[in-house]
Order: C-alpha cells, then sequence, then structure tokens
C-alpha cells in the first residue's frame, strides 16, 4: 500500500473515531464526547480567524492600506476601538464601533418594507398562483389564512368575540404550518444521521480493503 | 462623548442607509459598499476580541486547574495548531495540507454528526408534541406526518400522501409562512426605527 493511502486511512479512521466519539452522547456525556466537543470549539475558531483574516481582513483592509487608500484606517481604527473592552478606563470607546455597526441595520428598514411585507403581501393577493385546478379558490383561502395568522399575532386587541374567533382560525393555520416545518426539519435530520452512517461504512470498507 | 455621540452614530449611519436605499446616485452606491467594508473590518475585528476571550477562559482553566480542565488543552491545541497551519507562510494559506485535512476530517464529521443527534432528540421531542390531545396538536400531527411520509414508498398510497403533502405545502403552509413573514417584516422595522431614534439603547450597556 502507498503512503499517501496510509494517511488518507488514518485520517478517516481519525474522522470515523470523532463521528464515533460525538454519537456516544446517545448513552451520555462522557470523556469522548467531551474531548470531541472540545475540539470542534478550537478548531472551528481557527478555521474562522485565518478564513476571515485571509479572505476579509486582508483583501479590505490591509491591501488597500498597502495601495496608499489611506481612508481605509477609519474602519481598521474603529476595530481596533471594539479592543478597548480590555481596559475598564476606556471601555465605553468600544461603543463607537458597535454603534456604526448597529447603525447599518438601518438598512433593514426598506429592505424589510420591500422583501417581508410589499413582495409578501402582492404575491399573496395574486390568485392566479394556487394550488391544482381550484387555484383562485385555494388563493382565497391562503388570503384569509394570511390575515387570520396576523390577527392571531396581534396582541393589542383582546382574542374575543369575532376577532378572537378569526384569531383561532389563524393558530389553526399557524399550527398547519409548524407541523410542515417540523416534519421537514425532522426528515433533514435523519439524512444527516443516514450520511452519518454511509460514512462510516465506507470506512469500514477501507479498513476491510487494508486489511485484506 | 460617552453616550451621545454613539446615539448620534446610529442616526446618521441609520439615515444614509433609508436614505441610500431610495436616491439612486453612483456616489451613494459606492459609499454604500465603502459602509459595508467597514462592517466586515469591524466584524473581523470582533471576532480576534472572540477568540481572546476563549484563550483567557480556556487558560484560566487551566492555569486553576478547573474541573475538567485538560478538555482547555484540546481546545487551545486545535485553535493553534488551525492558526499557524492557515498564517504559515509558504504553506498555500487556504489551501495547505494540514488546515484543509482538520477541515475535512475534524471540523466537518463532528459538526455533522452533532447535527445528525439532533434527529433523535428531534423525536423524542415529536413524541411528546404530536400527541392528539387537543385540536391544535392533532394538526400539527397531521401536518408533520404527511411531510414525514411523502417520499417514503407505499405503492398507490403514495401518490395521495404526495398530493395531499403538496397542498399542505402550498396552502396552509404558505398561509402561515407569508403571516410568519410580514409580522417579522414589522417587528424588525419596529426595532430598526427604535435603534434609529434612540429608544431602544441597550447596546450602549451601562456606564
Amino acid at each position: 500500500m502507498e503512503d499517501s493511502h496510509l494517511v488518507e486511512l488514518l485520517w478517516t479512521t481519525f474522522a470515523a473515531f470523532l463521528t464515533f466519539a460525538t454519537f456516544s452522547f446517545l448513552y451520555k456525556d462522557n470523556p469522548f464526547y467531551k474531548f470531541a466537543e472540545h475540539l470542534v470549539v478550537g478548531v472551528g475558531a481557527g478555521y474562522f480567524v485565518v478564513l476571515l483574516v485571509l479572505t476579509s481582513l486582508k483583501p479590505k483592509l490591509w491591501d488597500p492600506l498597502l495601495a496608499g487608500q489611506w481612508w481605509y484606517i477609519i474602519p481598521g481604527l474603529l476595530g481596533v476601538l471594539m479592543w478597548m473592552r480590555f481596559s475598564k478606563k476606556v471601555s465605553w470607546l468600544s461603543r463607537y464601533p458597535i454603534a456604526f455597526y448597529i447603525g447599518t441595520s438601518g438598512v433593514a428598514i426598506p429592505l424589510y418594507m420591500y422583501n417581508s411585507i410589499n413582495r409578501q403581501i402582492s404575491s399573496t393577493l395574486d390568485l392566479s398562483v394556487g394550488f391544482g385546478s381550484l387555484t383562485a379558490f385555494w388563493g382565497i383561502i391562503i388570503v384569509i389564512g394570511v390575515l387570520t395568522g396576523l390577527m392571531y399575532f396581534f396582541f393589542s386587541k383582546e382574542h374575543k368575540g369575532a376577532f378572537g374567533g378569526l384569531a383561532k382560525i389563524g393558530i389553526y393555520v399557524l399550527m398547519l404550518g409548524f407541523g410542515a416545518s417540523f416534519g421537514y426539519t425532522v426528515m433533514a435530520r435523519i439524512s444527516l444521521f443516514v450520511q452519518r452512517i454511509a460514512f462510516l461504512e465506507s470506512w469500514g470498507r477501507m479498513i476491510g480493503n487494508f486489511f485484506s | 462623548m460617552k453616550r451621545r455621540v454613539p446615539l448620534a452614530m446610529v442616526f446618521i449611519v441609520s439615515l444614509f442607509m433609508v436614505i441610500q436605499y431610495f436616491v439612486p446616485l453612483d456616489s451613494l452606491a459606492w459609499m454604500y459598499q465603502y459602509l459595508l467594508d467597514w462592517t466586515i473590518i469591524i466584524g473581523v475585528f470582533a471576532l480576534l476580541l472572540g477568540i481572546w476571550s476563549l484563550w483567557h477562559v480556556s487558560y484560566g482553566k487551566i492555569k486553576q486547574r478547573a474541573e475538567n480542565w485538560q478538555y482547555s488543552i484540546v481546545t487551545l491545541a486545535g485553535l493553534f495548531i488551525m492558526i499557524i497551519s492557515g498564517f504559515i507562510p509558504g504553506w498555500g494559506n487556504l489551501n495547505n495540507y494540514v488546515y484543509e485535512h482538520l477541515f475535512y476530517y475534524v471540523l466537518v464529521p463532528i459538526q455533522a454528526t452533532m447535527f445528525s443527534l439532533l434527529a433523535f432528540f428531534i423525536s423524542s421531542a415529536a413524541f411528546r408534541a404530536f400527541r392528539a390531545r387537543s385540536i391544535l396538536a392533532s394538526l400539527l400531527l397531521f401536518a408533520g406526518l404527511v411531510i414525514m411520509l411523502r417520499f417514503v414508498p407505499m405503492g398507490p398510497v403514495s401518490t395521495v400522501v404526495a398530493d395531499l403533502a403538496g397542498w399542505i405545502l402550498r396552502v396552509p403552509n404558505m398561509a402561515a409562512k407569508r403571516a410568519i413573514i410580514i409580522g417579522i417584516g414589522l417587528g424588525a422595522m419596529a426595532t430598526a426605527f427604535k435603534i434609529m431614534f434612540g429608544i431602544e439603547r441597550s447596546y450602549l450597556g451601562r456606564d
């Protein structure tokens, strides 16, 4: 067997060990799981440091500064101000970059207005897009579902009388939606589980081939 | 200086973000892109703050021989091996052997297995949530069950289940999702306005 194959087998065996170690949590918390848990925290943090420094900080701050675009020193200074949190005396300076960061969330106002409200309302009112042959009928049901669903989320008025009845229809619609989401999530997790078992099976075959 | 300047910054930046969306000027588009770069740069500095915090906590545990301190060595070893392998000049940076292999043979298997573990926990949660004790729970059970059975081969029944799943997804589920999205949109806008006008200022912390 070539050295490269042996090295690949060792790496895959280590990955299989980590898979078993993580699955061992199904029994109870144990040293193997703790090892995998702490390892993934360290490796994950290191992975993102390298990735973000090389793909974001370098091209967006370091390279422009080296190219003489001196105005990039402003975000650099704001970034450094974040580290003022280390000092009790000047920790208030870290509010400046945080304030800038929070301020950019102002873009959410027009974006949410367009994507989450305008477009959703116009799509809801488009009765030509529905289900099956009774397109317009199901389109009207969707409109009723959206309105009653929104009524359920409106807590400024007590859910009593006609309003309470409509809000109740809304919660039925929401429950069907939550059930569908739940079913989807279960299926997605089971797919991941199947994929991990398939990985262990391929590792078992690798080991079998190695010893045969 | 301590509170008014950050509040003014939030207002000015938020206002600019709203205006640039409605005013189609190249200079505003350039400024918007430039400010987005700022957020990325500040974000990376904030991440490094988090890394320092991780080091501080882990090193403190090792120093004090706190409970399970040995595992902190594992965390720090993983962290430093990744960082060193990524930054060593001439190793090809993101494509270097150690960095790539630790990603594919350590990070990917553990994270994928952790998410697959949720299959068991979510099933146990389903057992409790799906008990048909009321109309609401029955609706949840019905929708969840139909969606889960959608891809299960059951002969001629499969077509009926697939049609039913299609109806659930495209009628009640669509209505529910739209109501939730519109609700989130209204909530996000209201929160953004509160932040912009300084009504919500918890991000400033205490003096």
